[in-house]
């Protein structure tokens, strides 16, 4: 009797073993930070991106409006997958869309806007990518719809159909 | 020949121990406990991603605001949470992975006395 528990226990474990080990092959390895809603935003400076005038945060997100902050860089090509629902959100009247530029070529990122057409209200510089990690951020594209000074909803990556639609609802 | 060999010894030790082993720079230590998102399996220090260039230019842009290395952990664990430190503080998430080894040491400790209590009754 206790010759057969043996394999039968050994043939479960590793069953076991095989099933988690097998379902984590799924698993995406990379981190994704909280998503902590409903935070301050930062305080920092940059430079307008075309006139290179230093602005402040607290220039930029005034009033109860809603704002899209968009992490952005003509390098990224994401970037130009979701440009085309930056374009489309920049017709709403009650959001506005801040540009961060991300790392870039100032020659190029202008080339960028001139070729998709430009979405943003105002955008400035993050030359060494020090205001982006301000915000929590890691990397481009990233989005964060802010109200009051209140970030309210966090987008990783490129927008889509599905968040696209979500920005709209939230800021109806 | 006993002389210059002395001589010698004494020169190297005195460079040995004259070396700025301690002149290392606190950003460099601080982004060696910082782990990268975006990588895998390397510090920021390591790394030569984008995020990790920008998180080195930052952490010696708060050194040179007056922040201490603690109050820069604080800082970047607010904004990414635990997972970006290497050493995760004593919280309600990290009970067990603290309190695993001390409790297989002392199960441990538990079995093998008792083998040796029953061994010892035996003979």
């Amino acid at each position: 009797m206790k010759t057969k528990i043996f394999p039968i226990f050994l043939i479960i474990t590793f069953s076991i073993i095989f099933y988690v080990f097998y379902k984590g092959l799924q698993n995406s390895n990379i981190y994704t930070p909280e998503i902590k809603s409903e935070i301050k935003i930062p305080s920092f400076e940059a430079k307008e991106f075309f006139s290179k005038d230093n602005v402040n945060s607290d220039q930029i997100f005034i009033g109860s409006e809603y704002y899209l902050l968009n992490i952005w860089a003509s390098w990224c090509i994401p970037c130009k997958e979701e440009h085309k629902y930056l374009m489309d959100l920049s017709k709403k009247e009650n959001i506005k869309i801040i540009g961060q530029n991300y790392k870039d070529n100032f020659v190029n990122a202008k080339n960028f806007l001139i070729k998709l057409d430009n979405p943003y209200d105002l955008i400035f510089s993050d030359n060494d990518g020090t205001i982006a990690i301000e915000w929590g951020a890691y990397g481009v594209p990233e989005s964060f719809l802010i109200k009051n000074n209140q970030i309210i909803k966090k987008i990783i990556g490129p927008l889509n159909e599905k968040l696209f639609s979500e920005i709209k609802e939230l800021t109806q | 020949m006993n002389i210059l060999k002395l001589l010698i010894t004494v020169i190297f030790l005195i460079n040995f121990f004259s070396s700025d082993l301690k002149a290392k720079n606190l950003g460099t230590e601080i982004t060696k406990n910082l782990r990268c998102l975006i990588c895998q399996g390397q510090s920021v220090y390591d790394s030569d991603s984008e995020f990790a260039n920008s998180l080195k230019i930052l952490v010696e842009k708060k050194l040179d605001d007056g922040l201490s290395e603690e109050q820069v952990y604080d800082y970047l664990k607010n904004k990414y949470g635990d997972w970006i430190l290497y050493d995760p503080g004593f919280n309600k998430n990290t009970y067990f992975l603290w309190l695993l080894p001390i409790l297989m040491f002392v199960f441990g400790g538990a079995i093998i006395l008792r083998k040796v209590i029953l061994k010892k009754k035996k003979l």
